[in-house]
């Protein structure tokens, strides 16, 4: 698998360095971590570049999780790259109202990097 | 079911509520600090120098707060970031309402159909001990004790009707 380009969206800065550990402890290499604290800094991060994967959290101030899906659809860059939402918001309205949305996967803090590995590997062999 | 260490209050939140809080906060632990939470035999006073809060809104109104000392915190934050973390770094703030807002989480996916009637707020943290708290709540407190590290910490929750 090739090296890993990654956007982390989560408001919480220990979580976003948690997320990055996990991914590594996954066995994922990574090439570039991009670190945003809500919705609209993911946003503005991809408008310059593009990422191979978006990690993202749901409940966050100025942009949540969900709103950052619906406007990612519009993002060019962004065409078939994987997101995978990590959050605490682990009802089942959240996951099917954010896999209708365009999530590729769904991970509920608190989290294992084996459940990293679960959900994000098979995302990444899919698009790579 | 109660637990020795879940503390009593006369109007109470639902029983069986305790073990599933005390769960709640085990299991965030135990995932994201790599450690397990000590049974407090008696409740003791928590040296309440930070309070985390999360907010529950929905069919479950409320609050969860986690109350640790300085210290606690800042042994939180570094067992997370698996670095040496100081009491004067904002990262312990950062942590220790994340852990609140797990903890927060994984109790109200523990309750039975909650998950999709109750919201959460993202998490404040408060510092300092001399304030007074008033909260709205009609029950008293399910407050959960425990040893981390060797210091008392606590985790409760307040309903609203």
């Amino acid at each position: 698998m090739k090296k890993v380009r990654a956007l982390i969206v989560d408001d919480s800065s220990v979580m976003r360095k948690i997320v990055e550990r996990s991914i590594r402890q996954a066995g994922i290499e990574l090439a570039e971590v991009r670190e945003a604290s809500n919705g609209a800094e993911g946003l503005g991060a991809l408008k310059n570049e593009s990422v191979d994967l978006i990690l993202c959290d749901i409940n966050m101030r100025v942009m949540d999780g969900l709103e950052f899906l619906r406007q990612l659809q519009t993002v060019e860059s962004a065409k078939g790259v994987p997101v995978v939402m990590i959050t605490t918001e682990g009802s089942e309205s959240h996951v099917v109202q954010a896999l209708s949305i365009g999530a590729r996967g769904y991970i509920r803090k608190p989290f294992t990097p084996e459940q990293v590995k679960e959900h994000v590997i098979p995302l990444l062999e899919h698009t790579s | 079911m109660k637990t020795a260490n879940e503390i009593t209050s006369p109007d109470r939140v639902p029983e069986g509520w305790g073990p599933l809080l005390e769960l709640a906060a085990r299991e965030v632990f135990e995932i994201m600090l790599g450690c397990k939470l000590e049974n407090q035999n008696a409740p003791a006073p928590v040296s309440g120098d930070f309070t985390a809060m999360v907010g529950l809104a929905g069919q479950l109104c409320g609050l969860l707060t986690l109350h640790c000392s300085a210290h606690s915190a800042a042994l939180m934050a570094s067992r997370m970031l698996g670095a040496d973390i100081k009491e004067t770094d904002p990262q312990m703030w950062d942590a220790i309402g994340e852990i609140a807002n797990m903890v927060a989480g994984n109790f109200k996916n523990k309750l039975t159909g909650m998950g999709d009637r109750c919201l959460l707020s993202v998490p404040t943290v408060i510092s300092g001990s001399d304030y007074s708290f008033h909260s709205m709540a009609d029950t008293g407190p399910l407050e959960v004790g425990f040893v981390f590290e060797g210091e008392p910490i606590s985790v409760a929750v307040e309903v609203h009707s």
